[in-house]
Protein backbone atom coordinates (compact mmCIF):
# COMPACT_ATOMS: atom_id res chain seq x y z
CA UNK A 1 0.00 0.00 0.00
CA UNK A 2 1.78 2.99 -1.09
CA UNK A 3 0.75 6.04 0.54
CA UNK A 4 2.34 8.86 -1.54
CA UNK A 5 0.98 8.86 -5.22
CA UNK A 6 3.56 9.53 -8.02
CA UNK A 7 2.61 13.33 -8.83
CA UNK A 8 1.26 14.15 -12.56
CA UNK A 9 3.80 15.64 -14.31
CA UNK A 10 2.21 15.89 -17.31
CA UNK A 11 1.76 19.55 -18.68
CA UNK A 12 3.42 23.29 -17.18
CA UNK A 13 1.81 23.84 -14.02
CA UNK A 14 -0.61 27.08 -13.82
CA UNK A 15 0.77 30.54 -13.23
CA UNK A 16 0.01 32.02 -9.98
CA UNK A 17 -2.43 34.48 -10.32
CA UNK A 18 -1.98 35.96 -6.29
CA UNK A 19 -0.20 39.19 -8.05
CA UNK A 20 -2.69 39.80 -10.37
CA UNK A 21 -4.97 42.17 -8.37
CA UNK A 22 -1.82 44.24 -7.63
CA UNK A 23 -1.06 44.37 -11.12
CA UNK A 24 -4.88 45.26 -12.00
CA UNK A 25 -4.92 47.87 -9.77
CA UNK A 26 -2.03 49.53 -10.25
CA UNK A 27 -3.20 49.89 -14.06
CA UNK A 28 -6.15 51.16 -12.38
CA UNK A 29 -5.21 53.75 -10.65
CA UNK A 30 -3.04 54.89 -13.35
CA UNK A 31 -5.65 55.58 -15.76
CA UNK A 32 -8.21 57.09 -13.21
CA UNK A 33 -5.39 59.98 -12.50
CA UNK A 34 -4.65 59.94 -16.08
CA UNK A 35 -8.47 59.89 -17.14
CA UNK A 36 -9.67 63.57 -18.16
CA UNK A 37 -13.49 62.60 -19.36
CA UNK A 38 -14.86 64.60 -21.89
CA UNK A 39 -17.03 67.22 -21.16
CA UNK A 40 -18.59 68.04 -24.80
CA UNK A 41 -19.23 66.20 -26.79
CA UNK A 42 -18.65 67.34 -30.63
CA UNK A 43 -20.95 68.31 -32.61
CA UNK A 44 -19.17 70.07 -35.22
CA UNK A 45 -16.83 68.59 -37.70
CA UNK A 46 -13.01 69.31 -36.70
CA UNK A 47 -10.07 69.20 -39.05
CA UNK A 48 -7.68 70.94 -37.48
CA UNK A 49 -5.15 72.25 -39.31
CA UNK A 50 -1.11 71.65 -39.26
CA UNK A 51 2.07 73.79 -37.34
CA UNK A 52 5.08 73.23 -36.84
CA UNK A 53 5.44 75.96 -34.00
CA UNK A 54 3.34 74.52 -31.11
CA UNK A 55 3.60 74.57 -27.90
CA UNK A 56 2.18 72.49 -24.98
CA UNK A 57 -0.74 74.62 -22.37
CA UNK A 58 0.91 74.15 -19.12
CA UNK A 59 -2.11 74.17 -17.02
CA UNK A 60 -4.92 72.27 -18.73
CA UNK A 61 -7.43 73.29 -15.80
CA UNK A 62 -6.46 76.86 -16.73
CA UNK A 63 -8.32 76.16 -20.56
CA UNK A 64 -11.67 76.69 -21.85
CA UNK A 65 -12.60 75.55 -25.31
CA UNK A 66 -14.12 77.15 -28.44
CA UNK A 67 -14.97 75.18 -31.38
CA UNK A 68 -15.93 76.18 -34.74
CA UNK A 69 -16.57 74.33 -37.28
CA UNK A 70 -19.46 72.96 -39.70
CA UNK A 71 -22.08 71.08 -38.07
CA UNK A 72 -21.88 67.33 -37.46
CA UNK A 73 -23.51 65.13 -40.58
CA UNK A 74 -26.73 64.01 -38.76
CA UNK A 75 -27.28 67.38 -37.83
CA UNK A 76 -26.72 69.30 -41.13
CA UNK A 77 -30.40 68.50 -41.81
CA UNK A 78 -31.04 70.93 -39.07
CA UNK A 79 -28.48 73.57 -38.77
CA UNK A 80 -26.79 73.43 -42.49
CA UNK A 81 -23.50 73.49 -42.98
CA UNK A 82 -22.61 76.43 -42.49
CA UNK A 83 -19.37 76.66 -39.71
CA UNK A 84 -20.97 77.48 -36.22
CA UNK A 85 -19.50 78.06 -32.98
CA UNK A 86 -20.06 75.74 -30.12
CA UNK A 87 -19.53 76.31 -26.61
CA UNK A 88 -19.85 73.66 -23.94
CA UNK A 89 -22.56 71.36 -25.51
CA UNK A 90 -24.31 73.63 -27.87
CA UNK A 91 -24.05 75.82 -30.77
CA UNK A 92 -23.99 79.56 -29.68
CA UNK A 93 -23.88 82.66 -31.35
CA UNK A 94 -21.55 85.22 -31.46
CA UNK A 95 -23.08 87.17 -28.98
CA UNK A 96 -23.38 84.03 -26.56
CA UNK A 97 -19.78 84.31 -25.90
CA UNK A 98 -20.04 87.10 -23.62
CA UNK A 99 -21.63 85.12 -21.31
CA UNK A 100 -19.73 82.14 -21.63
CA UNK A 101 -16.74 84.03 -20.69
CA UNK A 102 -18.42 85.19 -17.82
CA UNK A 103 -19.25 82.16 -16.46
CA UNK A 104 -15.55 80.37 -17.49
CA UNK A 105 -14.31 82.87 -14.90
CA UNK A 106 -16.79 82.41 -12.26
CA UNK A 107 -15.33 78.52 -11.60
CA UNK A 108 -11.70 79.79 -11.27
CA UNK A 109 -9.92 81.74 -8.53
CA UNK A 110 -9.92 85.34 -9.19
CA UNK A 111 -5.98 85.45 -9.25
CA UNK A 112 -6.06 82.91 -11.96
CA UNK A 113 -8.59 84.65 -14.32
CA UNK A 114 -5.61 86.62 -15.95
CA UNK A 115 -3.76 83.11 -16.65
CA UNK A 116 -6.90 81.58 -18.57
CA UNK A 117 -6.62 80.45 -21.94
CA UNK A 118 -8.82 80.18 -24.68
CA UNK A 119 -8.13 77.49 -27.15
CA UNK A 120 -9.81 78.54 -30.00
CA UNK A 121 -10.41 74.97 -32.23
CA UNK A 122 -11.43 76.02 -35.74
CA UNK A 123 -11.87 73.45 -38.45
CA UNK A 124 -9.36 74.49 -41.01
CA UNK A 125 -12.01 75.34 -43.99
CA UNK A 126 -13.32 77.70 -42.04
CA UNK A 127 -13.63 81.61 -42.88
CA UNK A 128 -11.71 83.90 -41.45
CA UNK A 129 -14.57 86.37 -41.05
CA UNK A 130 -16.04 83.84 -37.52
CA UNK A 131 -12.54 83.86 -36.52
CA UNK A 132 -12.01 87.65 -36.15
CA UNK A 133 -15.44 88.24 -34.80
CA UNK A 134 -14.82 85.96 -32.39
CA UNK A 135 -11.25 87.45 -31.98
CA UNK A 136 -12.78 90.62 -31.48
CA UNK A 137 -15.67 89.85 -28.74
CA UNK A 138 -12.77 88.10 -26.54
CA UNK A 139 -10.58 91.00 -27.01
CA UNK A 140 -13.87 93.22 -25.81
CA UNK A 141 -14.20 90.85 -22.98
CA UNK A 142 -10.66 91.50 -22.24
CA UNK A 143 -9.33 87.39 -22.54
CA UNK A 144 -6.29 88.09 -24.82
CA UNK A 145 -4.86 85.00 -24.13
CA UNK A 146 -5.95 82.33 -26.95
CA UNK A 147 -3.83 79.44 -28.71
CA UNK A 148 -5.00 78.34 -32.27
CA UNK A 149 -5.28 74.67 -31.42
CA UNK A 150 -3.48 72.71 -34.33
CA UNK A 151 -1.89 69.38 -35.05
CA UNK A 152 1.92 68.77 -34.82
CA UNK A 153 3.34 68.95 -38.01
CA UNK A 154 7.03 68.87 -38.89
CA UNK A 155 8.31 70.99 -41.18
CA UNK A 156 6.18 73.39 -43.93
CA UNK A 157 3.03 71.25 -44.15
CA UNK A 158 0.85 71.50 -47.44
CA UNK A 159 -1.99 73.61 -47.01
CA UNK B 1 -11.96 42.00 -5.84
CA UNK B 2 -10.59 41.41 -8.94
CA UNK B 3 -13.14 41.31 -11.42
CA UNK B 4 -14.50 44.84 -10.14
CA UNK B 5 -10.93 45.96 -10.07
CA UNK B 6 -11.11 45.05 -13.93
CA UNK B 7 -14.34 46.36 -14.37
CA UNK B 8 -13.46 49.76 -13.02
CA UNK B 9 -10.45 49.82 -15.00
CA UNK B 10 -11.79 49.29 -18.37
CA UNK B 11 -13.84 51.66 -17.91
CA UNK B 12 -11.45 54.25 -16.74
CA UNK B 13 -9.54 52.84 -20.35
CA UNK B 14 -12.00 53.59 -22.78
CA UNK B 15 -13.32 56.94 -20.75
CA UNK B 16 -9.52 58.02 -21.13
CA UNK B 17 -8.77 60.97 -23.84
CA UNK B 18 -4.70 60.78 -24.51
CA UNK B 19 -5.14 63.57 -26.64
CA UNK B 20 -2.83 66.73 -25.49
CA UNK B 21 -4.16 70.53 -26.84
CA UNK B 22 -1.08 71.63 -28.46
CA UNK B 23 -1.58 74.93 -30.73
CA UNK B 24 -0.35 78.42 -31.31
CA UNK B 25 -0.01 80.96 -28.62
CA UNK B 26 -0.94 84.20 -29.11
CA UNK B 27 -1.81 87.41 -27.07
CA UNK B 28 -4.69 89.66 -28.40
CA UNK B 29 -3.90 93.51 -28.05
CA UNK B 30 -5.89 94.55 -25.24
CA UNK B 31 -9.41 96.37 -26.22
CA UNK B 32 -8.59 100.35 -27.34
CA UNK B 33 -9.94 102.66 -24.59
CA UNK B 34 -12.47 105.20 -27.05
CA UNK B 35 -10.83 108.41 -26.38
CA UNK B 36 -6.99 106.95 -27.56
CA UNK B 37 -4.76 109.54 -30.00
CA UNK B 38 -3.65 107.29 -33.01
CA UNK B 39 -0.12 106.25 -32.64
CA UNK B 40 2.26 108.03 -35.09
CA UNK B 41 2.22 106.41 -37.97
CA UNK B 42 5.31 103.78 -38.57
CA UNK B 43 7.69 104.18 -40.92
CA UNK B 44 7.18 102.05 -44.40
CA UNK B 45 10.66 100.82 -44.47
CA UNK B 46 9.88 99.07 -40.81
CA UNK B 47 6.43 97.93 -41.91
CA UNK B 48 6.31 94.22 -43.17
CA UNK B 49 2.99 93.64 -44.96
CA UNK B 50 1.90 90.13 -45.01
CA UNK B 51 -1.62 89.93 -46.64
CA UNK B 52 -4.12 87.25 -47.19
CA UNK B 53 -6.72 87.67 -49.45
CA UNK B 54 -10.17 85.13 -49.80
CA UNK B 55 -8.39 82.94 -52.36
CA UNK B 56 -5.65 82.55 -49.83
CA UNK B 57 -3.03 83.87 -51.93
CA UNK B 58 -0.26 85.46 -50.19
CA UNK B 59 1.06 88.93 -50.69
CA UNK B 60 4.08 90.07 -48.96
CA UNK B 61 5.84 93.65 -49.58
CA UNK B 62 3.02 94.34 -52.63
CA UNK B 63 4.56 91.00 -54.30
CA UNK B 64 2.80 87.78 -54.25
CA UNK B 65 4.59 85.18 -52.94
CA UNK B 66 4.65 81.54 -52.26
CA UNK B 67 4.06 80.53 -48.68
CA UNK B 68 7.70 78.36 -48.57
CA UNK B 69 9.62 81.57 -48.73
CA UNK B 70 7.76 83.69 -46.16
CA UNK B 71 9.43 82.41 -43.45
CA UNK B 72 13.21 83.43 -44.88
CA UNK B 73 11.85 86.66 -46.00
CA UNK B 74 10.94 87.71 -42.80
CA UNK B 75 13.88 86.57 -41.67
CA UNK B 76 15.79 88.63 -43.84
CA UNK B 77 13.50 91.47 -42.85
CA UNK B 78 13.74 91.28 -39.08
CA UNK B 79 17.79 90.29 -38.67
CA UNK B 80 18.54 93.26 -41.62
CA UNK B 81 21.79 92.63 -40.65
CA UNK B 82 23.82 94.55 -43.71
CA UNK B 83 21.46 97.95 -43.11
CA UNK B 84 19.99 98.00 -45.55
CA UNK B 85 18.06 100.80 -46.65
CA UNK B 86 14.98 99.35 -47.35
CA UNK B 87 14.75 96.65 -44.73
CA UNK B 88 13.87 98.58 -40.69
CA UNK B 89 15.70 101.07 -39.27
CA UNK B 90 17.41 99.90 -35.66
CA UNK B 91 16.44 101.77 -32.32
CA UNK B 92 19.36 103.66 -30.94
CA UNK B 93 21.73 101.22 -28.89
CA UNK B 94 20.31 99.97 -25.77
CA UNK B 95 21.80 97.79 -22.72
CA UNK B 96 19.89 94.69 -22.37
CA UNK B 97 20.78 92.71 -19.22
CA UNK B 98 23.05 89.45 -19.98
CA UNK B 99 23.38 90.53 -23.53
CA UNK B 100 25.28 93.87 -23.06
CA UNK B 101 24.85 96.61 -25.56
CA UNK B 102 22.22 95.74 -28.80
CA UNK B 103 20.61 97.56 -31.26
CA UNK B 104 16.48 96.50 -31.17
CA UNK B 105 15.43 96.23 -34.63
CA UNK B 106 12.08 98.73 -35.26
CA UNK B 107 10.51 96.05 -37.97
CA UNK B 108 6.78 95.73 -37.33
CA UNK B 109 4.71 92.68 -39.27
CA UNK B 110 1.53 93.67 -40.37
CA UNK B 111 -0.97 90.66 -41.09
CA UNK B 112 -4.05 91.55 -42.66
CA UNK B 113 -6.67 88.95 -43.64
CA UNK B 114 -9.68 88.73 -45.63
CA UNK B 115 -12.66 87.75 -44.25
CA UNK B 116 -13.08 84.89 -46.41
CA UNK B 117 -9.33 83.35 -46.21
CA UNK B 118 -9.49 79.69 -44.80
CA UNK B 119 -8.41 79.65 -41.13
CA UNK B 120 -5.88 76.91 -42.11
CA UNK B 121 -4.32 79.37 -44.63
CA UNK B 122 -4.19 82.12 -41.94
CA UNK B 123 -2.78 79.43 -39.08
CA UNK B 124 0.30 78.49 -41.05
CA UNK B 125 1.50 81.94 -42.00
CA UNK B 126 1.27 82.29 -38.26
CA UNK B 127 3.04 79.37 -38.38
CA UNK B 128 5.68 80.82 -40.23
CA UNK B 129 6.07 83.95 -39.01
CA UNK B 130 6.75 82.17 -35.44
CA UNK B 131 8.84 79.83 -37.23
CA UNK B 132 11.11 82.67 -38.31
CA UNK B 133 11.29 84.68 -34.92
CA UNK B 134 11.99 81.31 -33.27
CA UNK B 135 14.94 80.72 -35.50
CA UNK B 136 15.97 84.05 -35.62
CA UNK B 137 15.98 84.30 -31.60
CA UNK B 138 17.76 80.28 -31.63
CA UNK B 139 20.88 81.67 -33.78
CA UNK B 140 21.29 84.59 -31.51
CA UNK B 141 21.00 82.48 -28.76
CA UNK B 142 23.39 80.17 -29.78
CA UNK B 143 25.64 82.98 -30.66
CA UNK B 144 25.47 84.79 -26.97
CA UNK B 145 24.96 81.62 -24.81
CA UNK B 146 25.52 78.88 -26.67
CA UNK B 147 22.01 77.18 -26.49
CA UNK B 148 18.76 77.24 -28.36
CA UNK B 149 16.03 79.45 -27.00
CA UNK B 150 13.88 76.74 -25.61
CA UNK B 151 16.47 75.55 -23.31
CA UNK B 152 17.65 78.92 -21.70
CA UNK B 153 16.25 80.13 -17.89
CA UNK B 154 13.88 82.70 -17.61
CA UNK B 155 16.15 85.59 -17.07
CA UNK B 156 18.05 84.24 -20.39
CA UNK B 157 14.87 83.85 -22.25
CA UNK B 158 13.30 87.40 -21.43
CA UNK B 159 16.57 89.10 -22.22
CA UNK B 160 16.46 87.56 -25.93
CA UNK B 161 12.81 88.52 -26.12
CA UNK B 162 14.12 91.87 -25.03
CA UNK B 163 16.42 91.91 -27.82
CA UNK B 164 14.40 90.23 -30.69
CA UNK B 165 10.62 91.22 -29.67
CA UNK B 166 8.36 89.53 -31.48
CA UNK B 167 5.70 92.75 -33.21
CA UNK B 168 2.80 90.68 -35.13
CA UNK B 169 0.09 93.55 -35.45
CA UNK B 170 -3.03 92.65 -37.10
CA UNK B 171 -4.86 94.86 -38.85
CA UNK B 172 -8.73 94.48 -39.14
CA UNK B 173 -9.88 92.31 -41.82
CA UNK B 174 -10.86 93.29 -45.44
CA UNK B 175 -14.36 92.52 -46.91
CA UNK B 176 -12.75 92.87 -50.50
CA UNK B 177 -14.13 89.64 -52.70
CA UNK B 178 -17.49 90.46 -50.46
CA UNK B 179 -17.19 86.53 -49.45
CA UNK B 180 -16.92 84.76 -46.10
CA UNK B 181 -20.04 87.56 -44.33
CA UNK B 182 -20.71 86.33 -40.81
Amino acid sequence: MAKFHKQKSEGAPGINTASLPDIVFMLLFFFMVTTTIRKASLKVQLVLPFASEIQKIEKKSLVSYIYVGPPIKSLQSLYGTEPRIQLNDAFAKLDDLREFVIKERQKHDEKEVPMMTWSLKVDKDTKMGVVTDIKQKMRDMNALKIMYSAKKATGTASF
Amino acid sequence: MADIAFLLLIFFIIATTMDVDRGILRRLPPPLPPDVEKPPPIKERNVFQVLINANNQLMVEGELLDIRNLKNKTKEFIANPADNEDLPEKKPPQNIDLIGIYKVSKGVISLQNDRGTAYGMYLQVQNELTTAYRELRDDFSMQKFGKKYSELDKNHSKAIQEAIPMVISEAEPKNIAGMGKP
